[in-house]
Parts: C-alpha cells; sequence; structure tokens
C-alpha cells in the first residue's frame, strides 16, 4: 500500500482543527518521536499533532483516511516493540495532553478517564478514595491509552488479572472519523462480540481510544511482600507453581537470580538485603483486613520453607522496606540497559509448569550465541523478559546474533505452547514471530478485523500483521 | 562481648496526633512501625555479632505495645529483649527517656550500647549521647563503620558534612549509627519460629535502683511544651508553560534562588 505524505494543505487543515501550537513539523519535532523506549526501531513523522480533543481527532481521521495519510497514534512511548513508531511517517497523534480524569463514580466504582492520563495518576486519584485499580506496570508513567492499546500486564495479574480485566467501556474514533460507545458501566456484558476487548490490545491498528471508563475495586488494607531466597534457578521456579496452588493466591510471584539485583544495585547505587542467594521469589499477598494479611503470610511462609525448600523467608512490611527491595526489582529493565550498549527483548509467556525446562532452554543459547542474555519474569503469570546484551559487538554480528538467538528463542517458547508476547505486544518488532507462530486461519482473521476496521490501514500501518 | 541496642517504636506515618492539652504525642500502639534509623543499628549489632559471637539484647522504653518492636528484632537477629513500660514514665522528654534507658541498661550490663542515630518522631538525636552521659561511658555519634581491634577497643569510623573520623574507643562505651551505613536485613520467618518461646520481660521503675518516681516522666523532665503546631507549609510549586526558551527561565529562577550564580 502506497501512503500520501502530509504537504502544506494537510497542515493547514491541522492548524485549524488542533490549534498551530499543537501541530510541529521537521526539525521541531523532538528526536523522542522517532522511536520508543527501546529505540529499536527508528522513523521520524512527517507532522506531530498533539491531540487535544475528541472533535479534532474526529476531523482528523476522516481527512487521513480520504488522503491515505498514516495516523500513528503515542501515548508516553515507553513501549518496548515500536508499536508506537510512524514506520510509514505520516502523522503521530500524540495522546498525552488528553490527560483529564473525568468522573469517579462511587456507586458503580468506575473511573472514566482520558486516555492520556499516565498510570501514576490513576493510582493516587482512586487510592485516596480507598478505591483500588488494580493493574500494575512497571512503567507508572505510561498512559492509559498504552496500556489499553497493549493489554499491559504487570505486577498484580496473578491475582487481579490484566489491564483487559480492568476496562469495562470505551469510546474510540474508528479510521473513518466515527466515534462510537463500546461496553460501559456495566459489569457484565454479553451482547454479541466484543468490540470492546478486541480494541484491547490492538495497539492502535483498529482505533482510536479517546475514553475509558474502568474497573475500580475497595482497596486492600495491606499488602506484604516475601522475599524467599532458594538454592537454585530449578528450586524457585518449581515451588512457584506450588506457591500460587496454595490456599491463599498471590498478587504477585516475580522471579529473579542473583544477578538481576546486582544489575539493579550497581544501577541504583544501592543494595538490597539478602542478595547472596542464588534465586529468589517475591510474592506479595493483599486482603481486605490487616488480620487477614498477616495470617496468609504465616501461612505461605510456613508452607514455602517447609515443602518448597525455601531457605527463608523474609518480611517485606513496611514503606521503607517495600521502596528498598521493590523499587530494585522496578529498576531491572534499565539496569539491564545500563549494563551494555544495546538490548533488545523478549517477553514471551508459557504455561507456568514449563518455565524450568524453557529458562536453562536460554542458559544453553547464551553459551552457544555467546551472548550475555540476563533475564527475570513474572512468574506468577508464566512471562518472562529475556534480554539480549550486545556489549561491544560490532553491528553486524550483533544483527546476526540476535537474530539466530530470537529465531531460537520464539521456536522452543512455541514447542512449550507458549506465546510470542505476554504483555508488550507485537508492534513492530515481533511481526515476524507472531506470523511465523500463528496458525494461518487465524492470521487470516486478523487481518479480516483489520480490514473491517480499517479498509485503508491508515491506522498506524505495518504493525502486528 | 554483651551488646545492648535500643529502638523505638514511631508512628508510621508523617500525621501524628497531638494530645492538645499537654501538647504529648498521642500513641495508641495502631499504625506504628520501627524508627527506621535503628535498623542501621540493630544491622551494626548483628554484623559484629557474626564477625565475635557477640551476644545482642534489643530494649525499648514505650507503651505495652512497643513489645512488637521488640518481637520484630527478634526476627532479625536479637538474642533477647527488655521492655520498659510504665505510665510512671509517660510524658518523658529526652532527659528523662535517656535516664530511664541509662537506668535499665546498667542493670542488665553491657560492653557497647547502640542506638539509632535519630528518631523520626521526636527527632533530637540526643538520647544515645545522653545516656553515655548517665552512664559515664564514651561515646561516638554518626558511625558508619565498626568493627573490633582487639578484646577491649573498637575501631570506628564516622562521617559528617565535612570530614571522615577513624578512632579507636575503649570499651565498655556508646555510638549512634547513622542512616545508610549498612543495608539492614529484613525479619525472618525462621528466626520468627526460632524465637517464638524467648520470653519478652516487661520492667516498670521498680526494676531500677533509683525508685523516686519525680525523676522519670513528665514530672522527671524539665522541658515545657508551651505550645505544638504542624510547620508551616513552603507555598506549592511553580508551573511555566508553552515558554519560549524554557531553558533560560529555568536558569533565571535558579539564580533568582541563589542554586546558581548568574555570571
Ligand atoms: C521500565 C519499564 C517497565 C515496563 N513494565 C511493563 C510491565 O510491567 N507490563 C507491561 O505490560 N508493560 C510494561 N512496559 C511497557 C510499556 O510501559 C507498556 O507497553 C505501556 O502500555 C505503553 O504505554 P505508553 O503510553 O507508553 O504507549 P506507547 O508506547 O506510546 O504506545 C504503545 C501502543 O499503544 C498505542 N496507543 C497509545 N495510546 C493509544 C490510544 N489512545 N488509542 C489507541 N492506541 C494507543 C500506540 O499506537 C502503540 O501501538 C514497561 C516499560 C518500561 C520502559
Ligand atoms: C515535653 C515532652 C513530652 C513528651 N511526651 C512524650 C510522651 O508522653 N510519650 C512519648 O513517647 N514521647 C514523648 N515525648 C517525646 C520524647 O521525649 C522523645 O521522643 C524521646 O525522649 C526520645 O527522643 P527522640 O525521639 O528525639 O530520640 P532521639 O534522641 O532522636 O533518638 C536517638 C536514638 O535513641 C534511642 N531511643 C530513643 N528513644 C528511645 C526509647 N523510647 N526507647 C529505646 N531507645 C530509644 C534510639 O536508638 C534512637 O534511634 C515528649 C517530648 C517532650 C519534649
Amino acid at each position: 500500500m502506497t501512503f500520501s505524505t502530509v504537504n502544506r494543505d494537510d497542515l493547514k487543515a491541522f492548524i485549524e482543527w488542533f490549534g498551530g501550537n499543537n501541530v510541529l513539523t521537521g526539525d521541531t519535532i523532538d528526536e523522542e518521536y522517532a522511536h520508543d523506549e527501546l529505540k529499536t526501531v527508528h522513523r521520524r513523522p512527517d507532522a506531530l499533532l498533539k491531540a487535544t480533543d475528541e472533535a479534532a481527532i474526529r476531523r482528523l481521521l476522516a481527512y487521513a483516511n480520504e488522503r491515505g495519510i498514516p495516523v500513528t497514534v503515542r501515548g508516553s512511548g515507553t513501549g518496548l516493540v515500536g508499536a508506537c513508531v510512524p514506520v510509514e511517517g505520516g502523522v503521530v497523534l500524540d495522546m498525552t495532553p488528553m490527560n483529564k480524569i473525568l468522573d469517579l463514580d462511587k456507586d458503580n466504582l468506575t473511573l472514566d478517564v482520558e486516555p492520556g492520563v499516565l498510570l501514576l495518576d490513576i493510582a493516587e486519584h482512586v487510592e485516596k478514595e480507598g478505591l483500588f485499580y488494580a493493574p500494575d506496570p512497571g512503567e507508572k508513567t505510561a498512559t492509559i491509552g498504552g496500556n489499553i492499546a497493549t493489554n499491559a500486564g504487570g505486577m498484580r495479574a496473578v491475582k487481579y488479572g490484566v489491564t483487559r480485566d480492568w476496562v469495562l467501556g470505551l469510546r474510540v474514533v474508528l479510521a473513518d472519523g466515527t466515534a462510537m460507545d463500546l461496553g460501559g458501566k456495566v459489569v457484565k456484558n454479553s451482547s454479541g462480540y466484543s468490540l470492546k476487548d478486541l480494541i484491547v490490545g490492538s495497539e492502535g491498528t483498529l482505533a482510536v481510544i479517546v475514553k475509558a471508563t474502568l474497573k475500580l475495586i475497595p482497596a486492600p488494607a495491606k499488602a506484604i511482600s516475601l522475599l524467599m531466597p532458594f538454592s537454585s534457578r530449578e528450586a524457585a521456579l518449581v515451588a512457584a507453581p506450588k506457591l500460587i496452588a496454595h490456599t491463599t493466591l498471590p498478587t504477585a510471584v516475580e522471579f529473579m537470580e542473583q544477578d538481576m539485583w546486582k544489575y539493579s544495585e550497581s544501577f541504583l547505587g544501592k543494595n538490597i538485603p539478602h542478595d547472596e542467594h542464588a534465586a529468589y521469589l517475591l510474592a506479595t499477598y493483599d486482603a481486605t483486613t490487616e488480620g487477614a494479611v498477616d495470617e496468609i503470610v504465616e501461612c505461605a511462609s510456613a508452607f514455602a520453607v517447609d515443602k518448597l525448600d525455601a531457605h527463608d523467608v523474609y518480611l517485606i512490611d513496611t514503606d521503607d522496606r517495600k521502596q528498598s527491595v521493590w523499587n530494585a526489582r522496578g529498576a531491572f529493565l534499565e539496569a539491564v540497559k545500563a549494563s551494555t550498549t544495546e538490548i533488545d527483548e523478549c517477553d514471551v509467556v508459557l504455561p507456568r509448569s514449563q518455565l524450568p525446562g524453557y529458562l536453562s532452554f536460554i542458559q544453553d543459547l547464551s553459551e552457544s550465541t555467546d551472548l550475555r542474555i540476563p533475564y527475570f519474569g513474572h512468574v506468577g503469570d508464566g512471562n518472562l523478559h529475556i534480554y539480549l546484551c550486545r556489549d561491544d559487538l560490532d553491528e553486524a554480528t550483533w544483527k546476526e546474533k540476535t537474530a539466530i538467538a530470537f529465531d531460537a528463542m520464539y521456536e522452543e517458547a512455541a514447542k512449550c505452547q507458549g506465546l510470542v508476547s505476554g504483555e508488550h505486544g507485537i508492534g513492530y518488532a515481533k511481526k515476524t514471530y507472531l506470523r511465523r507462530h500463528s496458525d494461518a486461519r487465524q492470521l487470516e482473521l486478523m487481518e479480516a478485523v483489520k480490514t473491517a476496521f480499517d479498509p485503508k490501514g491508515i491506522l498506524n500501518p505495518k504493525k502486528i500483521l | 562481648m554483651k551488646i545492648l541496642t535500643c529502638i523505638k517504636q514511631v508512628p508510621a506515618s508523617s500525621n501524628v496526633d497531638v494530645d492538645p492539652e499537654t501538647g504529648v504525642l498521642i500513641r495508641d500502639g495502631k499504625n506504628v512501625k520501627m524508627n527506621p534509623y535503628d535498623l542501621y543499628a540493630l544491622e551494626t549489632a548483628y554484623l559484629l555479632k557474626a564477625r565475635s559471637g557477640a551476644h545482642v539484647h534489643t530494649v525499648t522504653m514505650g507503651p505495652p505495645s512497643a513489645a512488637d518492636v521488640l518481637r520484630e528484632a527478634l526476627m532479625m537477629g536479637s538474642d533477647g529483649a527488655t521492655l520498659l513500660s510504665d505510665p510512671r514514665f509517660a510524658g518523658a522528654d529526652v532527659l528523662a527517656t535517656a535516664y530511664a534507658l541509662s537506668q535499665m541498661l546498667r542493670r542488665i550490663g553491657f560492653d557497647l550500647i547502640i542506638c539509632g542515630k535519630q528518631t523520626t518522631d521526636g527527632d533530637t538525636a540526643q538520647v544515645g549521647p545522653e545516656i553515655a552521659e548517665f552512664l559515664d561511658v564514651p561515646h561516638v555519634s554518626y558511625v558508619r563503620d565498626v568493627d573490633l581491634r582487639d578484646d577491649k577497643t573498637l575501631r570506628i569510623r564516622t562521617v559528617d558534612d565535612r570530614h571522615e573520623d577513624v578512632l579507636d574507643i575503649k570499651l565498655p562505651c556508646l555510638i549512634t549509627v547513622d542512616k545508610d551505613a549498612n543495608t539492614p536485613r529484613l525479619p525472618s520467618f525462621k528466626r520468627k519460629r526460632s524465637t517464638r518461646d524467648i520470653r519478652i520481660e516487661t520492667w516498670t521503675l521498680d526494676d531500677l535502683s533509683d525508685k523516686e518516681a519525680t525523676h522519670y516522666g513528665l514530672r522527671g523532665s524539665p522541658t515545657q511544651v508551651e505550645s505544638i503546631f504542624p510547620p508551616e507549609r513552603q507555598a506549592t510549586g511553580r508551573i511555566h508553560s508553552n515558554l519560549e526558551n524554557p531553558g533560560k527561565t529555568l536558569f533565571d529562577i535558579l539564580v533568582e534562588q541563589k542554586w546558581l550564580r548568574g555570571d
């Protein structure tokens, strides 16, 4: 498909709808808008539009659809698969200015937000009302629009599920400029195909999200984390599914080996306690009364020590302790990035029981390719984050080795009944692997969905499929 | 070697209630935690214990609910703990607190007393040094590292804004440990189990050698609280948006507030 580039007349129209301050071109566009957090995909947009309101977005899309101008929606650009990069040029529509929290409905326990609201602002807004929006992806400066468009996961998925489970309704603008409401302030919905759920996770390829209705619940009284050291990777990975199945579901179960803490410690310049063990599970439990949490923690600790061979169980109960351990956990991605010249990542999701085998495969791969491959995982969800580190490799060798390593990693994941992405999405960077490891009929259906929503293919072209 | 560590239970949040009549903090045992500075004091003791096989005993003065922080210390590495609690100690200022603690510490016996640098509620950083004065032992504050030189001497490193000192100090003595001096360990489930049967004794005024009640609590406190009020809040930040030259504006503000020199 060939697209039109943005010309003077187009710009005039954009300025009329968005205002002069909100339309940027050429060198006035910050380099940031040419890539996302991982910087593996790069392309500058012809024009950058700062989203102001739904009406302007409707006009823009109707016009771009007519003219064949690609429109790539962008949140905070914290994505990791190049999803917000305008690989075909055209317009980047920056949603961050649409950042109002519209309505907290205490009867229906819903929160209406504009798509540019940051995750951290949502948490702050609802928590002071004693309410809770459970999804907790690591990057708190991501937009809720970006979270919805990638179906972001995060640290509390074991108990509370992922972003999709917390989106009740969406208002979207389709490629031809039509706006519509999908779902709503309803707790359940069996009214035909769930178009809302198709938009969740569609990475800006089906529609532009202009408003979301999120589900809230009463906030848990307290959450306590437990740091469980193990003598080996296998011991920790074998323990994880058993811990999850044991009486009370944790909100999170994270897995890491000692090297990850070390990356984080040197990145943050701060040590975490008990960093001398080979492998760890970091589990969190919450409940609606403090007493209940204490009881759960006691029971889970005894189980881990007596039945799972945890070396000990350390209590992370105060804000200071939570900060010291969880900040270090939250810094893993950046710490690995800082340890090398360039990284690329893989975010496969597997049945939990397959993790020990899969990770020993990764260990072997690291040796056979002579690449440094640190990893950690939301093991509670069977979701691993595996990083290839370039270190001092030249460009050609790096490209060659990453191709070999990725091919092998996705191949092995498929053999273990795993899928290409657990939470970061497909975007541009992982398209090859989605195609390679999906059934042909499924790909046809996905293509048909894309065409039904966006027949001219102007919305975030060349992504996912 | 016998190490005594002093810890205090403090409000977990900074929103504390103050009795408007007496100016005394209202402590109800709810939403409390161990004074974060004391974690560094405990860790210092446990590191010495690992090196020298010292016995670490932990004390606190406070309401009966303060026994919780002693339990926590047992879960972290203390070998024993004693609570000093008596309504007659209520309303103690720094001097009366240090006096009561010193009476207790003398009776338990020690080679080394380790305190935190300060607390997050009273915030005076005076209790440690005052205990040492009452006990007439040498003391060093702002300690970062401690090691045993021989069985009678500690080698100590202290740091303040301007300089670092390395000192030798004779036992028995008292040190107060600075924030971030080490990485405090977390309470351990295995220790929780193994220390479950350790009884935490509660001492009252009757267990101290000076039994004169007017030396303790509000009556033993020379400090008079005139009035108590929350500090005035600084105005919040300014937001400048859509500036022609944001770098220059920021520079001018930093110069105006004397963070940078304009020349
Ligand atoms: C340190 C770090 C930690 C992270 N941790 C996690 C984690 O724990 N879990 C997780 O899932 N992800 C994580 N991520 C990845 C990233 O934060 C998420 O993918 C996030 O959802 C992206 O949001 P964003 O606002 O930055 O979107 P962008 O990166 O700007 O865009 C992502 C995609 O969303 C689309 N999009 C954005 N807004 C809209 C809209 N309004 N309408 C339609 N489409 C839209 C874009 O077109 C693009 O396809 C992490 C990233 C970093 C850097
Ligand atoms: C007039 C007045 C009335 C007060 N009334 C009360 C009251 O009714 N109840 C009350 O709790 N406080 C009261 N306070 C506050 C109390 O005096 C101080 O909190 C207390 O003396 C300790 O001082 P600090 O918190 O500044 O400790 P700092 O000197 O900052 O603490 C340094 C270190 O000393 C040790 N330490 C301090 N306190 C204790 C303790 N209690 N037990 C063991 N070790 C300790 C710890 O190692 C700590 O890290 C009152 C203060 C005044 C001025």
